[in-house]
């Protein structure tokens, strides 16, 4: 049951959701390793460095964006060809403004200096992880902080073998790492199940994606999607919840 | 790679973390300012899913059959163990072995 009239409590830490928060992202370590690894070779291919590679991973900190600006990368970097490369970044991360937009009726409650450093930490693997904790009524921010830090060192770390190892993962399709985002984001859709008319939004979305991705070159359909389906689901009308509360999905 | 750090490779780092760092933390801010009415509360509960469909489906779609058997691999682990760390590893296997097995895509 999607415990969206209940009002849920606001932010607290504590040392208890920690662990339960690294369980939560476990499925996405190996993912993550294997998709860090893919990035290491593909940099070492574009002749970046080792260091370089690092600090990329430290601070632009977004998987998904690192490999389209990589593989668009320039031979020469010059002021034309670096706008090109932020535009491309913001298409891609700028799904991260929603997801951090999601975290302010939970997170709200916390002082500033507490709050935003932890959206510096939202990825689509931690993001959906604390959302469905979120959704059965945990309120620990722990556990957000804890899955997600473990999640970027993690990150930091995976680039280092494939980078080394970069001649012997020339084709990371060949063991399914492209599959490791869309399999997992699989997995996490199925729990949000809640019915055919909370399942409305997902459809606008996915066909506002597909018609974008036809017609308008790079990333702008994953924004336009989603973006769709949540104001279609703003447009709907509103219904009682006709199950009653605590019964658990 | 005669530089360690090339000073243009670090510059465009800095572009590509500044507009990824505006986006994590633009929309907590703007959040602060936006009463959540329930149709608010809607539109925040509807984009779990939104985002999930809108980044996958497309390129499922644009990765061809393997692609998308393996995703509808997953989700079917899912639906019959609720763990997303055979999902995962499913998705995975199922791409990897049909490729092995010299199916494009």
């Amino acid at each position: 049951m999607h415990a969206t009239h209940i009002p849920k409590a606001p932010a607290y830490w504590s040392k208890a959701a920690i662990v339960p928060g690294i369980i939560a992202i476990g499925p996405m370590l190996p993912g993550t390793l294997a998709f860090g690894m893919a990035f290491g070779a593909l940099c070492a291919q574009k002749n970046l460095t080792l260091a370089e590679v690092e600090v990329m991973m430290a601070t632009v900190y977004g998987g998904l964006s690192q490999f389209v600006a990589l593989q668009s990368w320039p031979d020469v970097l010059t002021p034309g060809a670096i706008a090109t490369l932020a535009l491309l970044t913001l298409t891609v991360n700028i799904r991260f403004f929603l997801m951090s937009a999601t975290l302010r009726p939970w997170f709200g409650t916390l002082p500033a200096w507490q709050a935003y450093p932890s959206m510096l930490l939202v990825t689509d693997g931690g993001w959906l992880a604390a959302m469905r904790y979120r959704d059965h009524g945990g309120a620990d921010a722990s556990f957000y902080l804890g899955g997600g830090i473990v999640l970027y060192f993690t990150w930091l770390f995976s680039a280092i073998p494939g980078f080394l190892l970069a001649e012997q993962l020339t084709d990371p399709r060949k063991y399914g790492v492209d599959l490791v985002m869309p399999a997992f984001y699989a997995a996490m859709l199925v729990p949000a199940w809640k019915g055919p008319r909370r399942a409305i939004p997902w459809v606008v979305s996915g066909v506002v994606a597909l018609v974008v991705h036809w017609l308008v070159p790079g990333w702008w359909f994953i924004i336009a999607g989603a973006l769709s389906g949540a104001i279609s689901a703003g447009l709907m009308d509103e219904r009682e919840p006709q199950h009653p509360a605590g019964v658990s999905a | 790679m005669t530089e360690f750090l090339r000073s243009d490779v670090m510059i465009a780092f800095a572009v590509m973390t500044a507009v990824t760092v505006a986006s994590r933390l633009g929309g907590y801010w703007l959040m602060g300012y936006v009463n959540v009415t329930p149709r608010v509360r809607r539109m925040l509960d509807a984009l779990p899913g939104s985002i999930i469909v809108a980044a996958a489906l497309p390129v499922a779609v644009n990765g061809g059959p393997v692609v998308v058997f393996a995703i509808l691999a997953a989700m079917a682990v899912t639906i019959i163990r609720r763990n997303d760390f055979i999902a995962v590893i499913t998705g995975m296997a199922v791409a990897a072995a049909a490729r092995a097995l010299g199916f494009g895509g």
